[in-house]
């Protein structure tokens, strides 16, 4: 039978289907944080269980973290305690911990990747939904719940019903000045924020193939906002490159003979998908969002369309605009680059590119969180804090931060605030705060002018 | 895990679309490591004003609107996967939610909650709102063994959907963490045949 990419690693993993009813899915890495997992140990320790493939298990510190002075005590009370549960019940339970200051800490979706722990043809949890991004590795990944987390600590398995097969294909050459950021506001713009729900989602298609690691982590991040509980790419040279020589990746003999198996994971010619859509490369400009879910997008250039419904009329009462109107020339306040969406290396050395020589407007506080303390190393050797400090921009310690602001990073009400973050909900970035999303290179065009700006009209 | 057999009660009607996870319990609030006294912050940005006053136009807080069932509008707990969001909603004093889409990390940890996801049409669900607006005492009934939920006074009856493992769990009050323990040996046997 012909099988997608999804079948084969999924069908891999597969203990036991319950008839008319869950697999058992196996899983072979647990990605946990101090904000979803403690009340999953204290289930464990109610019903007197051991935590089965300790393992297999590996835990950060990253949403509840502050970004500055982290080598002094957390100083907001209820964070500090929920880190040190963290860190007891790692040690009571034989867990690896990286814990906030340690080389390796970042946000999971960071860290995870950039040490070799993501490989192709796995299958990761974590309770977190923009777990999805490590599906750019040819990985079914997905987040969970707590529950969940409970029952993986258990059994090393999850219990969950096989999605619906969803490919997405983007083919065609991008346009000057487009990046994956867009791409994937753009796709979510086309087909709303429950489009994917039920589904597990392949982006194809030469755009994809194109992209670095970086670019398809992007993509796959945000699979989740569109409903879809994961998305993945097949992997390729690209991924294999990537995957190789990291610290825990296979090394040798192992990687040569894994790569062998990870050449098998391709859809199949004429296997079937239960939903299809494609876009064209062309069609796709820079994007922002002007209401209150991911799915309410435009191409910079347009203008908000109309809706008479009485949901979008409440997102856009929120967001202080009305339909009709165009971003453009926006007076902005605050912007962030960072969170799972967008705070690698590769983010970082586009914003550098275009802040290079440039001054922030005076309005605006510019935040920039790398993803973790090895995308910190590198920011500094290849000397971009040099340019963001330079241009005025803050250059914090890695954490998820202002993307759901459990942290002091917070957006004031009322204020709007162009980030690279993933969710422009009422309130994600603080009480009262106004979310655009959008690309590092919005997020840096619009610091610079102090307004949003459609900086491809520069470009050459 | 708390049963769920039938439950008839009157409802609080949420007329507002792609309700996310973050409204439903904002995450300033997700600090605890226990799973106590997320009710009290159940939609706490709506519910209060910055100063903690509840906000009257908002139907949590309207007299005229009570009961054990939340009628929601379409792709209702979207966005992010903190089981919190069920635990609020849990804690609060709902049983059910009904809406015509869920957002299935969201569903699958009401399942684990005892707390019953009813996702109906949106034809029914437009009925649901019209007939708590007219009249906020509407009684309605939701029947986990016959899958259906109905309309009591108008009569209108629907039937829903749900996974015969987890109706079978939520009917007899088990969780899935028993399970998957029972089946140790044969994960176990899995473990030892991966070969990648």
């Amino acid at each position: 039978m012909k099988k997608t990419l999804f079948d084969k690693i999924w069908d891999a993993h597969v203990v036991e289907s319950i008839p008319n009813g869950p697999d058992i899915l196996y899983i072979d890495k647990h990605l946990i944080h101090e904000v979803t997992s403690p009340q999953a140990f204290q289930e464990l320790k109610d019903r007197n269980i051991p935590v089965f493939r300790p393992d297999k298990i590996v835990a950060t510190a990253d949403h509840n973290t502050p970004t500055e002075n982290q080598h002094l005590p957390v100083k907001d009370l209820l964070s500090r305690k929920q880190l040190k549960e963290l860190t007891q019940n790692c040690e009571e339970n034989n867990i690896t911990l990286y814990g906030l200051g340690h080389p390796y800490n970042g946000i999971v979706h960071v860290m995870a990747p950039e040490l070799g722990i993501t490989q192709p043809g796995m299958t990761m949890v974590c309770g977190d939904s923009h777990t999805s991004t490590h599906g750019a590795f040819g990985t079914i990944a997905f987040g969970i719940g707590t529950s969940q987390v409970a029952q993986v600590f258990a059994s090393q398995s999850v219990l969950v019903q096989k999605p619906k097969k969803l490919r997405v294909n983007v083919n065609g050459k991008l346009k000057n000045g487009v990046t994956p950021k867009d791409v994937i506001l753009y796709i979510i713009s086309e087909l709303g924020t429950n489009s994917g729900t039920g589904y597990f989602c392949e982006y194809a298609g030469n755009v994809f193939e194109e992209m670095s690691m970086e670019g398809r982590m992007t993509v796959c991040n945000m699979s989740i906002e569109m409903g879809a509980r994961g998305g993945l790419i097949a992997p390729d040279k690209t991924t294999y490159n990537y995957v190789e020589g990291r610290e825990f990746a296979p090394k040798g003999e192992a990687f040569e003979k894994l790569k062998i198996y990870w050449e098998s994971l391709k859809t199949d010619e004429g296997a079937t998908f239960d939903q299809e859509y494609s876009f064209e490369a062309e069609a796709i400009e820079p994007m922002v969002t002007y209401g209150t879910n991911p799915g309410m997008g435009i191409k910079i250039s347009q203008a908000i369309p109309e809706n008479e419904s009485k949901s979008s009329g409440k997102a856009l009462a929120y967001m202080g605009f009305t339909a009709g109107e165009s971003l453009i020339d926006k007076p902005i306040n605050y912007i962030f680059i960072g969170s799972c969406t967008n705070s690698r290396i590769e983010d970082f050395r586009i914003a550098a590119n275009y802040i290079k020589g440039k001054q922030k407007a005076k309005n605006v506080n510019a935040l920039i969180v790398p993803g973790s303390r090895q995308v910190a190393a590198q920011i500094e050797a290849e000397g971009l804090h040099t340019i963001f400090e330079e241009a005025g921009f803050q250059l914090r310690q890695p954490g998820c931060s202002a993307c759901l602001a459990m942290n002091d990073d917070k957006i004031p009400a009322g204020e709007y605030c162009v980030s690279t973050s993933n969710r422009n909900f009422e309130g994600r970035q603080g009480q009262g705060s106004r979310t655009i999303l959008a690309s590092p290179l919005t997020a840096a065009a619009t610091a610079i002018a102090g307004k949003i700006v459609d900086y491809t009209q520069n470009l050459n | 895990m708390e049963k769920f057999i039938t439950l008839t009660d009157t409802a609080v009607p949420l007329e507002i679309e792609n309700i996310d996870t973050d409204q439903i319990i904002p995450a300033r609030f997700l600090k605890a490591t226990d799973k106590a006294g997320f009710g009290e912050n159940l939609f706490r940005d709506w519910r209060f004003d910055n100063e903690g006053n509840e906000k009257e136009d908002f139907p949590l807080n309207q007299e005229r609107y009570h009961g054990q069932v939340l009628v929601a509008g379409d792709n209702f707990g979207c966005g992010s996967s903190r089981e919190h969001a069920a635990w609020a909603i849990k804690a609060y004093g709902f049983k059910v939610v009904v809406s015509s889409y869920f957002a299935d990390i969201f569903k699958g940890n009401s399942l684990n909650n005892g707390l019953l996801p009813v996702q109906v049409s949106p034809q029914f669900l437009s009925e649901l709102f019209k007939a708590i607006e007219e009249n906020p005492q509407t009684q309605l009934k939701v029947d986990l063994e016959n899958q259906s939920i109905k309309l009591i006074d108008k009569n209108l009856e629907e039937k829903f959907d749900i996974d015969a493992y987890k109706k079978m769990c939520l009917l007899k009050g088990l969780d899935d963490i028993d399970f998957l323990v029972s089946k140790l040996d044969k994960i176990k046997a899995f473990e030892k045949q991966q070969t990648v």
